[in-house]
This record gives structure tokens, sequence and C-alpha cells, in this order.
């Protein structure tokens, strides 16, 4: 019920925008968000509920990695 | 860029909870964190690590009460369109399930969201119910057509539930001990984590919001030791990508502008004051309660649970899904006894869809 995915914004027309699921385009509605073509949506049950912060998606592994090296664990 | 998976930061992770040589019970609450833990393996790579992962009451579907479903049944018997996620169709209940009612005739539809459900009433004269089920994650979404001019004929059947209230139900309940909350990470993106933190003050829990890649639980986990190693107990987010401290505020008033909160049994639970939502007054044109009230008074009465059936327990997390006499036996997802074992959220389902045979 909880599941929610990410997709890209295509397109944006009023409350609906076209959404690219890795290659499968479907709808949703985007009242809820502030969609911009181009950035990521998380889609659940046809509605975008939040906008992907890309760069920080980015950065954290990036950054969890880091920190678990400064904790000097076993692992490198 | 969104697939948290890779080997070696997992290994760095369960390193990391190693060396701390704490052993704890953690609570997660929401069928799609089940899915990650049970479909990679965690339970198994955490347990090496001293970390035993105990899901609690997070499945829309199951704890949706046999009353509930069983008004839906009604409506659908008495000539109402009925329509509904699909996890709903084949909760069991003693007078039969949603699928039933429709292979006597009865007009049950599948949705994959409200969206759809006002369509179809737009397109036919007669009555249609969408029945909604789900967290603070789905009810903005239900509220979104009530701001616009709806089909006469449409109304909501509303069994959206607010998670706060249970956690409160669970601790106060006090036959689960936990050292920690793995908070799910689709509620908190509308709702923020600011409402979850006096259960860090009430109960000195340490609380990490998650996201549902197997990286994101063993961070959580890693983040909920590191809390206990260091006698901490407060609210951390992991799943910075994607929620924010205040949550997703457009939502929150959408929620605000159709419901209002009111007292409802969960399946497994006694009635949990100002645990479930109902439409406000200005919305009982479109209010099924309201609406189609003279057939739901002849909603028969039924049993909770069918015999044997331990949802209840699952639910309130003091007892694992294979530990039930019926699991995988009696009980099976193409003959379900309880909702645990139909939804793809539910434990029992996730428990016998990636066993061990």
């Amino acid at each position: 019920m909880c599941l929610a995915v990410p997709g890209k914004i295509l397109r944006i027309e009023g409350d609906t925008a076209e959404i690219d699921f890795g290659g499968v385009i479907r709808k949703a509605n985007v009242t809820m968000v502030e969609a911009e073509v181009g950035k990521w949506a998380v889609i659940h049950a046809g509605f975008a509920i939040e906008i992907m912060d890309e760069e920080e998606a980015r950065e954290t592994l990036k950054l969890w990695n880091e920190f678990l090296s400064s904790e000097g664990t076993t692992f490198n | 860029m969104f697939k948290y998976r890779d080997e070696g930061t997992a290994k760095r992770i369960l390193a990391a909870i190693e060396d701390m040589g704490i052993e704890s019970k953690f609570m997660h609450v929401c069928g799609t964190h089940q899915d990650t833990i049970v479909r990679f393996g965690l339970e198994e790579m955490l347990g090496d690590a001293g970390i035993t992962i105990q899901q609690g009451p997070g499945c829309p579907v199951c704890v949706t009460t046999s009353k509930e479903i069983a008004d839906a049944i009604t409506l659908a018997d008495n000539g109402v369109t009925i329509t509904a996620f699909g996890d709903m169709m084949r909760v069991p209940t003693s007078i039969g399930s949603l699928f039933d009612a429709k292979s006597r005739g009865a007009d049950v539809r599948i949705v994959y969201s409200v969206e759809d459900a006002v369509k179809m009433a737009a397109e036919q004269s007669k009555p249609l119910v969408f029945v909604a089920v789900g967290f603070e994650t789905t009810a903005p979404s239900t509220a979104v057509p009530l701001r616009k001019e709806l089909p006469a004929n449409f109304s909501i059947y509303s069994c959206h539930r607010v998670c706060p209230p249970v956690l409160k139900t669970v601790f106060d309940m006090g036959e689960t001990k936990v050292n920690g909350l793995i908070m799910p990470g689709h509620v908190a993106v509308i709702t923020g984590y600011e409402c979850f933190r006096p259960f860090s003050v009430m109960y000195d829990m340490p609380q990490v919001v998650a996201g549902f890649e197997p990286l994101d639980i063993l961070m959580s986990c890693y983040m909920l030791t590191k809390q206990r190693f260091e006698e901490r107990a407060e609210v951390e987010n992991e799943y910075t990508r994607l929620v924010k401290p205040d949550g997703n505020p457009v939502a929150r008033q959408l929620m605000d502008e159709a419901f209002e909160l009111v007292d409802r049994a969960w399946r497994g639970f006694p009635t949990i004051p100002k645990s479930a939502l109902a439409l406000k007054e200005e919305h009982a044109a479109h209010d099924a309660c309201r609406v189609h009230a003279d057939i739901l008074a002849t909603t028969p009465d039924v049993e909770e649970e069918a015999k044997g059936c331990r949802c209840g327990e699952v639910l309130r997390g003091i007892m694992k899904s294979e530990d039930c006499p019926l699991f995988g036996t009696a009980c099976r997802p193409a003959d379900p006894k309880g909702p645990c074992m139909v939804s793809d959220e539910g434990s029992c389902n996730i428990a016998y869809k990636f066993r061990k045979v």
C-alpha cells in the first residue's frame, strides 16, 4: 500500500503529468508537489507525493561510506 | 541512482553495527519495509549482527476490520458499484470476500487510484463507492477529487487510518518489547517526523525514518543501534532524499480539508481513539456512510477473525507469521484465512512468498 515508485516527469498538463518509470510511461496527478519537467517524482496510487532530491540521492551513499570509514570499521 | 543495494556498503554497515556489540529488537510498521527485509534476506544478515526485526501494525488492508469489509460487501450486494484497490478484494470475512460478492453478480471493480473510480462514476447512473484504505501516504490522494465537483452518484467509504495513535497503543499495551522503531518513510513524506517525537520522549524510544531499499534498512538499524550505544532516544531521518522534517504541507492541507479524526477499531486492537479519518460534514453528499446509511444498517454481524486465524497477534507484533498453526497449511495466498495472507503488504503473504522450501 505504501509502495511508492520514483519516475521522471516528462510532460505536465494541468494537474496531470506523464511519468517515465524506466521506459514505462504512465500518467500521475501532481497536485501535491511542485512538479517540473526533468525532476524525479515519487508516485503512490496514481499521485505524486513528493519530489526526490536528486543531489541528496547521489550524495547519500558517498557520505555514508566516508562516515563508515571514519568509524574505523574492519571493512575498507 | 536510487538503488541502494551496494554489497560493499552493506558489509560496512553490518560490521559497524556488530562493532557496537549491542543486541536489539527493532520494530517497523510498514509492509513495504517487510518486503525489502524478507526479499533481500536482511533478517539473517542483521541477525548475525545481533539485530532482530519485528513487523508491527503496518499493512492498511490487514488492519481494516472485517466489519468494514462486510459493509463494502453489503453495499455491493445491494446494487452499489464497489471500487477498491486490488488487495481488498480477497480478504475473507464470515460472509465471504468482495470477490465472492462479484462472483454472485455484484458490481465489484479493482481501481488503481481514486481518480479511476471518479471517472467510472461519471460514466454510469447507479451509485458507486470508492472503498478508501491506507495511511497518511494514501489519504491525501483520496481528498484531491473532493476539491472539485464530483458526480452525484460518487461516494467514499473511508477506512483511512493514521499512524501515531496505533504506535502509542502498541507501547501502552506493553506486549511487545522493542528497543527502537524503524519509521515508515512514505508516511513521513506526508507527516514529517515531528509528530513522532513524543514517542522518543515518553517511551525512551530511538526512532529512525527509513527508506525502502536494502541499504536504507541496514543504515536505519545502524543509526538506531548508534542511538542506543550513545544512550540517546531521538527521531532521526535516514531517508533524507525524500523526507523533509515538516513533510508535505500541501498533502496535509488536503487531508485537513477532507477528513476529521475519529475513534475506530483496528484488526487485532481495541478501539483506538482518534485513529481513523472520516469525511467531514461538508462532504456529507459524498460520504458513503451517510449516503448509504440505510443499506449499511443491514450489514450482518461478522466474526472479526476466522477460527484459528492469528492475524491480530501478528499485527500486534507478538507472533511471527510462521508460528501461526494455519500458516502454509490451511492458510495460503491461494486460500487465505486472514488479511495478512492476502495483501502484498501482509507479513504472512511475504513470509509465504519468500519462504525457504
